[in-house]
């Protein structure tokens, strides 16, 4: 509660928050909002290129379709997207950090070597070559960008591991003969789903932004869906003349990536008391 | 100084190593078949088995790893399937262009971001600092590729103001290749049309690639400011009554960059995915654009030799990073 009444106060976060809302709410209802659901696949080669109006307020694109009904309908992939990525990264980063920090075995030694290996490469460029390297779809877009992410929670329970296997409480755990998965999973683990928290936060945004890069360099989503990257590098023969083309799909990236930061930024002020002091 | 820096190259090596050992296992590994992926989709099955033959796909992969290793020791990283020339040399001849968008962005980030930072940490809570506030948020939040794209639309297409795409229009004849940094050779040349022609077409592109940097570096310096502005010595030095500039901008700044310079280290991995994206839209010839077209081709010696590449830069910046922090904060060579 008291973390609530915090965020509360926190006006950008706050504002992060309802933007995060409204959009889970577009994606949920989207075949509903949508003024014209069908127009994921259909073409309506009369309505080619028109400039935005009261019929379609963010104009059509090269096939006629309705663009602010296809920005409303990526809603929902773009999230899907990230919803999956963020978690499975987590279901695999958390329990390697947690092993990584606790044991001093070679094996934890090494599983963190490799996690500064993955963290050491740009992941945009990790993530690009494993989606080509699989085949690029969807399906391996997400695979790849699930393999890059998972690093950064590993580096995080790693450190909160590290720094609460001192505490007496574990110490007191070991004593009375508590087995390791858990003082691990029971003990350690809650103790470190704030850090996870705000990391996968920031990392929805961040999943969303580079989904879309994807999606724009061909590596990701495929015609007809209506993904945002997809219709950007779509957008681009038929500029300057079609500005609304690129523009609103640009617009929803962005507005869903502030969203999530805003959101990750007052948590994290919350979370990490070092960093609430220069608010 | 030196000891430190010649202990610092030691450190990278095995950290290089490592990186050379999971990029050739992720590259070789993932794909089921990296010949038939070469050979292209129409290719028949002898042509897909002598591309296996003469890449030395057949060889247990221990030892294709180990060739590699050697090659890799003499710089040798072979020949690019999709440009047909020494991918060492290819990336010779890119990489200053890399390299003058990539320095120029960071540029921008720092000499803006630190003046921008500090001013809003002076007005905490008042307009200049809500305002940038929102704008680093922002900045971070936005799709480098659509930013490019809108930049594109606007100064290029709609005003007219800037070049689209490119290095150097295609009117001029380029300076001679001294460097490779356009702006420099053009200036050693004396070639101030091409200098002048250099620096309208860096425009647009370092203007999205900063625009990360910039929010960054602003926001690390507001922090940093803020900080150090509740020490102790801030207050003496103001009861003692000296003004405020000085104590801001010499002081204060001095006392605050550190944490800034650090992000800058880490800064430079984003700069260069930025730079993958930003090069493909602004078609600049630079080692992000050659990338782009080596993974789409499955050009995996291009590749191989791209992830090292960036790894080697990445340690370097990073090793100059902590000599600046030494520079900034003699304080600091005692922990080195």
């Amino acid at each position: 509660m008291l973390i609530l009444r915090k965020f509360a106060k926190d006006r950008p976060a706050l504002l992060g928050a309802v933007v995060v809302l409204v959009i889970v709410l577009v994606a949920i209802l989207a075949p509903v909002l949508a003024p014209y659901p069908g127009d994921v696949s259909a073409s309506h080669l009369l309505l080619r290129l028109k400039p935005p109006s009261w019929a379609h307020p963010f104009g059509t694109d090269n096939l006629g379709r309705d663009i602010f009904s296809r920005v409303i309908l990526g809603a929902r992939g773009a999230l899907v997207v990230a919803v999956m990525v963020v978690g499975l990264a987590m279901l695999i980063g958390a329990p390697l950090g947690l092993i990584g920090g606790y044991y001093q075995r070679w094996g934890a030694e090494a599983i963190m070597r490799v996690t500064d290996l993955f963290l050491a490469v740009p992941q945009l460029i990790l993530a690009l070559a494993l989606a080509q390297l699989m085949s690029p779809s969807l399906k391996t877009a997400m695979l790849a960008l699930t393999l890059t992410y998972w690093p950064f929670f590993t580096r995080i329970v790693y450190a909160e591991t590290r720094r609460l296997k001192a505490a007496l409480f574990i110490d007191a755990l070991q004593c009375i003969g508590a087995s390791a998965p858990r003082i691990l999973f029971l003990h350690i683990l809650p103790n470190c789903v704030s850090p996870i928290i705000v990391r996968a936060t920031i990392g929805m945004g961040f999943t969303v932004l580079v989904a879309a890069v994807l999606g724009f360099l061909g590596m990701g989503a495929t015609p007809p869906d209506p993904d945002w990257g997809l219709a950007i590098a779509e957008s681009r023969q038929y500029l300057p003349d079609a500005w609304w083309f690129s523009t609103f799909p640009g617009l929803a990236i962005f507005l869903t990536v502030l969203g999530f930061n805003l959101v990750g930024d007052g948590l994290r002020d919350i979370v990490d008391p070092r960093l609430r002091r220069s608010r | 100084m030196l000891g430190f820096i010649a202990r610092r190259f030691l450190l990278a090596i095995p950290s290089l190593f490592g990186l050379l050992v999971l990029t050739f296992f992720l590259i070789r590994v993932v794909p089921a078949d990296p010949a038939a992926a070469l050979a292209g989709e129409n290719a028949t099955p002898a042509q897909i088995a002598e591309v296996r033959r003469q890449y030395g796909f057949d060889r247990p992969i221990y030892q294709q790893f180990i060739i590699y290793l050697g090659q890799v020791a003499r710089l040798d990283f072979g020949e690019s399937a999709y440009s047909h020339r020494s991918v060492a040399l290819d990336i010779k001849q890119r990489l200053p262009a890399t390299l003058e968008l990539t320095i120029a962005a960071l540029l921008i980030g720092i000499v803006l971001g630190i003046p921008l930072g500090t001013i809003a940490a002076v007005h905490h809570n008042r307009w200049p600092d809500i305002l940038l506030r929102i704008l680093s948020v922002a900045g971070v939040a936005v799709a480098a590729f659509w930013f490019a794209i809108e930049l594109q639309l606007l100064f290029a297409m709609e005003l007219d103001w800037l070049p689209l795409r490119g290095r150097l229009g295609s009117t001029l004849i380029a300076p001679p290749t001294l460097t490779g940094f356009l702006l420099i050779d053009s200036l050693i040349a004396g070639r101030l049309d091409a200098f002048v022609d250099a620096l309208r077409h860096l425009v647009l592109p370092t203007a999205t690639l900063s625009l990360g940097a910039l929010a960054t570096i602003a926001r690390f310096t507001r922090a940093g400011v803020l900080d150090t502005m509740q020490r102790d010595f801030v207050t003496y030095a103001r009861a003692q009554g000296m003004p405020g500039r000085t104590l801001i901008w010499k002081f204060v700044l001095k006392n605050s960059v550190v944490a800034a310079i650090t992000q800058i280290g880490l800064l430079f991995g984003s700069l260069i995915a930025g730079a993958v994206v930003v090069e493909t839209i602004f078609d600049w010839p630079g080692i992000g654009f050659y990338t782009v077209q080596a993974i789409l081709t499955a050009d995996y010696k291009v590749m191989l030799a791209v992830t090292l590449l960036i790894g080697v830069v990445y340690a370097v910046v990073n090793i100059l990073v902590d000599l600046i922090h030494g520079l900034i904060d003699p304080r600091l060579w005692e922990q080195l």
